[in-house]
């Protein structure tokens, strides 16, 4: 197409029938071969669904009868509707109190790591040997480590007179559990970050301690703003994990056994949603939840992008 | 996208062997790989060249204290493990105990969860679910993925915009309707769902080797096709053997992922004879933590031999794992 630009005049009509010499062709045919596995899921799993989803969210359709359009019924049941509020603000509480936690303590333990010289390879490991685990198991240490009575927590946590919280029953204290639970897989997150600072060039440190800077004034002013990108990549994703957090609070909390205590302290939005579409079978319903979580991960991501340009170092601006 | 954020892969030491067995012999091919192949790297580590750690660590206090919390630490993180590992072993009445060693040893719970739940059968149908997901999505993926690395056409850039901002769209919105096409193509209740979306790619992971893709001098695959290779063979043998870090990484990435699902076979499994195995230990603990029957040492037994598995393929697969992640977060 290059060709066309040259300044030998404009030809259109050769420039609309010759455009793809014969060989762009071949290649564009085999481009198009090459993704189409991904054009068709692309329209099946995600076009479509995206569009019917929308129309869904209009209807009232239990799978059995056809879809009843309602208008904005479900948007308005919605506001009306208790346990979306309650499930909301669980999500809320457990997204603010545990993202900035979570990467806190990612960041800790990759500072430790950085400084732990040859041992950090056995140390790394045994960090992200929980992320292996799969969520139904954490789940379900959750319930056993954490039990009121007999639990291994509050057991140590009595050897130092802390008589312990009942973690599992204790709507106040069933949150703070799955929080920390949660802090167990901070594996990759270190990993991450770990791999970060190790990009970190030694000679800002070397003229940063010239200039008589303890460890603490190089870790705030030097490694934490070199790392920003980093540290905002796991803040984004995993606030974006955090808001549909599910598999754990579900398996210690829900199902078919456990409706013998109150659980609605850990009723979170995705775990709802999922009760209203394949427990009650309200597609529609559950649809118009569905988008309204979209819209709301979708602010929260646009306002951190837009936090993240005033903090965030990008070291690709320099390359 | 002209100039890519995460770090571009290394060229593997293999690539002369590589080309050689293919049929490249151009003077082009082995000057490329003359000059990009020094990495022993095969992924792509950042150099660490010059790096903080290259610094001498001394035996002061300071780094006493760091090796003390890391090992503190350590045990906070492992002691989980452990301890379900030994109450695996204890009888009934001894599980909720906290001693490390079992009073009385036990190998019961290993003989009878077999008896108390159909294990193997849900161990199998995750064995099938799980490499059939990973096959399907490592190649589609990566058939995407070079489709979109290699080739300039019409539109290229706006669609894999489009690829790469699927990834941000919430399982939520497409979950229903995903449900209802399988639930009239009467797959519900089978295995089919678990697997079958990934042979049209994954988002990620088309990413991810895209990424791979495009470190792959150009002038390789310009003298192969002046050898006269099609197409298909420049993937499938050139370069896809060249990217296998890459290809390891998402298998693996994939297996895990395929393996741990909870919410798609809570979704689309019925019956408890097509149950996988975190499905299945979802239903153990339904009946015996809290329908009253309260034999937590099944349980117990069962989320070990869930878990297992993954531990053995992090073993196996640690590096790529460790180099998979930091590749995906460095900057995406």
């Amino acid at each position: 197409m290059t060709a066309s630009s040259t300044s030998t005049g404009p030809r259109p009509a050769r420039l609309r029938r010759g455009r793809y010499s014969r060989s762009q062709k071949q290649d564009i045919r085999a481009a198009l071969l090459f993704i189409s596995p991904w054009i068709l899921g692309f329209l099946i799993f995600t076009a479509w669904p995206v569009i019917y989803s929308a129309y869904l969210s209009l209807t009232d359709y239990d799978v059995i009868n056809a879809p009843n359009f309602i208008g904005l019924d479900n948007y308005r049941e919605l506001l009306a509707d208790p346990k979306i509020a309650l499930s909301l603000w669980n999500t809320l509480y457990f997204t603010l109190i545990q993202v900035p936690v979570y990467v806190v303590v990612s960041l800790a333990f990759a500072l430790l790591l950085n400084q732990a010289g040859r041992s950090a390879g056995f140390f790394r490991t045994a960090f992200f040997l929980p992320k292996m685990t799969p969520p139904v198991a954490v789940g379900i240490l959750l319930l056993l480590l954490f039990n009121g009575q007999s639990g291994l927590i509050n057991t140590v946590l009595g050897w130092f007179g802390i008589a312990g919280p009942a973690w599992t029953t204790d709507p106040d204290w069933v949150k703070p559990g799955l929080i920390l639970i949660s802090l167990w897989s901070v594996g990759s997150s270190v990993i991450i970050l770990l791999a970060a600072l190790r990009n970190v060039p030694t000679e800002l440190y070397d003229s940063a301690r010239v200039d008589g800077a303890n460890w603490w004034q190089q870790t705030l002013k030097i490694t934490v703003p070199m790392i920003s990108g980093s540290i905002f990549f796991i803040f984004i994703v995993h606030s974006i994990a955090a808001f549909q957090t599910f598999s754990e609070a579900y398996t210690a909390f829900f199902g078919s056994g456990n409706s013998t205590y109150s659980n609605d302290a850990a009723l979170f939005y995705a775990i709802y949603l999922f009760q209203q579409a394949f427990e009650y079978l309200h597609m529609g319903y559950a649809s118009a939840m569905a988008w309204v979580l979209f819209v709301i991960i979708l602010v929260i991501t646009l306002i951190q992008m837009k936090v993240s340009k005033r903090f965030v170092y990008l070291e690709g601006d320099q390359r | 996208m002209s100039s890519p954020s995460l770090p571009r892969p290394q060229l593997p030491g293999g690539l002369a062997a590589a080309a050689d067995s293919s049929t490249l012999s151009t003077s082009a091919a082995v000057d490329a790989a003359g000059v990009l192949a020094p990495g022993e790297a095969p992924m792509a580590v950042p150099a660490r060249t010059g790096r903080q750690q290259s610094r001498r660590p001394s035996w002061g206090p300071g780094r006493i204290a760091v090796l003390a919390t890391l090992i503190i630490s350590t045990v906070v993180f492992i002691y989980p493990f452990i301890w379900l590992l030994s109450a695996s072993f204890k009888p009934r009445s001894e599980v909720f105990d906290n001693k490390l060693i079992p009073e009385t040893f036990t190998f019961d719970n290993y003989l009878n969860v077999w008896q108390e739940a159909p294990m193997a059968l849900w161990l199998g149908n995750t064995l099938l679910v799980t490499v059939l997901a990973a096959s399907t999505v490592t190649i589609s993926s990566a058939m995407v993925a070079w489709g979109f690395a290699y080739f300039r056409f019409p539109l290229r850039g706006p669609l894999f915009g489009l690829v790469l901002a699927t990834m941000m769209l919430p399982g939520a919105v497409t979950m229903v309707p995903t449900f209802l096409i399988w639930n009239s193509l009467g797959m519900v209740g089978t295995l089919t769902p678990l697997w079958a979306g990934n042979l049209f790619g994954s988002a990620f992971y088309i990413f991810l080797l895209r990424q791979f893709f495009l470190g792959l001098p150009r002038e390789l695959f310009e003298a192969a096709k002046i050898d006269g290779a099609n197409n298909w063979s420049m993937f499938w043998r050139i370069a896809l053997p060249l990217c296998k870090p890459a290809v390891v990484v998402t298998v693996l990435f994939e297996f895990q992922a395929a393996w741990t699902d909870l919410m798609r076979p809570l979704i689309y499994l019925r019956d408890s004879s097509t149950f996988t195995v975190p499905r299945g230990l979802k239903a153990l603990l339904d009946q015996y933590g809290f329908g009253g029957e309260w034999h937590w040492e099944i349980v117990v037994t069962a989320s070990v031999i869930t878990t297992i598995p993954m531990i053995i393929l992090f073993f196996i697969g640690q590096k790529q794992f460790v180099e998979g992640i930091a590749t995906t977060g460095t900057k995406g």
